[in-house]
């Protein structure tokens, strides 16, 4: 008997699709209101810290090395008032097999699948994960499909995300590209009916417990190699699996550094807009990501996310895209490591971090990327300028995303941005209180005060605001 | 002409504008979701006929032909002086000289 495949059908039977292709049944931790069990989630893995290490040692991952980057502090020393300036380090997670952290979040998910006897794997995602499964899948002998969202509607594509379907490809998977638009999850719906293949999700808990081990290596390469515990470390923030792994990580090191949330500040552009998909120079690590998914962590492709980067969230920053840019020059000028653009936005925020911070603090960055053709500041910014965008050197504060770059004229003028981080929290509150048709719980009450990192009080306070 | 057993890449509507989901925002929902994939062709095809393959996972997708023994043309893009411009001065700023 033939499926309906028509839109409304395919995703009026996503729950029992997604059920199927993560063999997990997320029922079991819902309380049946706004709270869950996310640590009970977390650990339904059945994998410890331990065990994701020694899956990840077999795939020949992690250990990357963690690198002084001893010239941009020096730079950022020039910048800072007397006594200031912080150490900058950076984790050089481009030394991973497919070239990006997100390795470690593929391994424990393929590892998984293979044992539970899936023959192949889909990933929906234009970014270095991609290639992180199809990495893994090729060492574990799984068959791989990346579906990209890749070109507008004049078939332009975003030349980042046409390296990354060549990486893939090179990693033997069938890459699957498509025209802007969120009904990719309706296209990966259908695949994963057809092929019976694993859901390697970015958001279940396989996929962050996986980044656990990069906060870890973090505080413990910190203590070997300076004696002392991070101060601050920066996560580059996009759908939240990053910062909510690595905070994770450090955590189950007990280490208390301050984790600092960086977007690239796309302001303005939306993300499902035909017309703006070619204005944007990032395609990851960029506010129309990180700003929804930390508000609404529950919009991704798995019933329950397990990265809620509110959780773990002390700080959270912006910075404009010619500042990643000009930092990602800074690295290979500076530093002589030429990585990929993307994975310098924490970096650029750290540059402005450590200015606040005295000579002795350290400050981590937690990732690098890889880079190629596409994937480098000069294909992306000529892409730029071919879609009508102006590239300049001047003041980034007056960078318009979607009509111009402004490359600083000189260091002193990149600056990360505060975002209101209490702004944020109320807004999870709000959007959770308006899933159920009741007056949260006390459990809920509880739950949303772990969500947001805050207390009761600012729940109840939030709440109250609300109905008034 | 593209024979039986060619590498080809293949277009396909996977919805049409008034299939489209309601929640994408206007200018997306005037034109079609749009899909790209590669197979080995069935039987002999002309390029922009219609067609089926099988993909490397071992899938039949059918289409029209838009690529024989498609490959990748992504570079390093133009020149971009700003770039060389901002790296020149950090440098000198750095490590003192001239950025020129």
């Amino acid at each position: 008997m033939s499926r309906d495949n028509s839109f409304s059908a395919v995703m009026a039977r996503k729950a029992e699709i997604i059920r199927n292709a993560v063999g997990v049944d997320y029922h079991q931790f819902e309380s049946g209101s706004i709270a869950f069990d996310y640590e009970r989630m977390m650990a339904s893995t059945g994998y410890t810290l331990e065990d994701v290490a020694e899956i990840q040692r077999g795939f020949a991952i992690g250990n990357t090395p963690l690198i002084e980057l001893k010239n941009i502090t020096s730079l950022v020393r020039k910048l800072s008032k007397e006594g200031y300036g912080a150490r900058i380090f950076v984790k050089d997670e481009a030394a991973n097999p497919s070239g990006s952290f997100k390795v470690r979040r593929a391994a424990t998910s393929i590892h998984h699948a293979k044992r539970m006897g899936y023959r192949g794997a889909l990933s929906a995602t234009s970014g270095n994960y991609g290639a992180a499964v199809a990495s893994c899948c090729a060492k574990s002998g799984l068959k791989c499909i990346v579906v990209q969202e890749c070109y507008d509607s004049r078939g332009v594509g975003q030349p980042e995300i046409i390296e990354k379907a060549r990486k893939c490809e090179s990693l033997g998977a069938e890459v699957v590209q498509l025209s802007v638009g969120p009904e990719l999850f309706y296209t990966v719906l259908r695949m994963l009916e057809d092929t019976g293949y694993f859901n390697a999700s970015l958001y279940t808990a396989f996929g962050i417990a996986g980044i656990e081990t990069l906060g870890y290596e973090v505080a413990q390469q910190c203590r070997t190699q300076l004696g002392k515990d991070p101060d601050v470390v920066v996560c580059t923030n996009a759908g939240g699996g990053n910062l909510t792994g690595t905070a994770r990580g450090l955590m189950k090191a007990n280490c208390t550094a301050q984790i600092v949330a960086a977007s690239v500040n796309l302001k303005g552009l939306h993300m499902a807009s035909d017309t703006q998909f070619n204005k944007k120079s990032f395609t990851t690590g960029h506010t129309g990501f990180g700003m929804p998914f930390s508000t609404l962590p529950d919009r991704s492709d798995v019933p329950r996310s397990a990265a809620r980067p509110l959780r773990y969230m002390d700080r959270y920053v912006t910075v404009n895209q010619g500042e990643v840019f000009y930092t990602t020059e800074l690295l290979a000028r500076l530093e002589g490591i030429e990585r990929g653009p993307a994975g310098n936005t924490s970096l650029a925020a750290a540059i402005s971090l450590a200015q606040e911070l005295p000579e002795d603090a350290v400050v981590v960055v937690q990732e690098t990327e890889y880079t190629g053709a596409g994937k480098h500041g000069s294909a992306q910014l000529s892409f730029a300028r071919q879609n009508g965008i102006k590239v300049l050197l001047g003041n980034p504060r007056e960078e318009i995303a979607g009509e111009s770059i402004i490359l600083p004229a000189h260091p002193s003028l990149l600056r990360a941005v505060d975002v209101d981080l209490d702004h944020m929290r109320r807004s999870l509150i709000t959007h959770a209180a308006e899933t159920v048709d009741h007056a949260p719980t006390e459990g809920d009450i509880a739950f949303l005060a772990e969500e947001t990192k805050s207390s009761t009080s600012f729940v109840l306070e939030t709440l109250n605001s609300r109905k008034s | 002409m593209a024979k039986k057993g060619d590498w080809v890449r293949i277009h396909s509507i996977i919805l049409t504008p008034e299939q489209r989901s309601a929640a994408v925002p206007d200018d997306t929902k005037r034109v079609p979701l749009e899909q790209w994939t590669k197979g080995y062709l069935h039987a002999d095809a002309t390029l922009s006929g219609e067609a089926t393959v099988t993909t490397r996972t071992g899938r039949v997708v059918s289409g029209t032909i838009v690529d024989e023994m498609p490959h990748y043309t992504h570079s390093f893009g133009d020149f971009v002086p700003e770039l060389q411009q901002a790296g020149d001065e950090a440098f000198a700023l750095l490590f003192g000289g001239d950025a020129k």
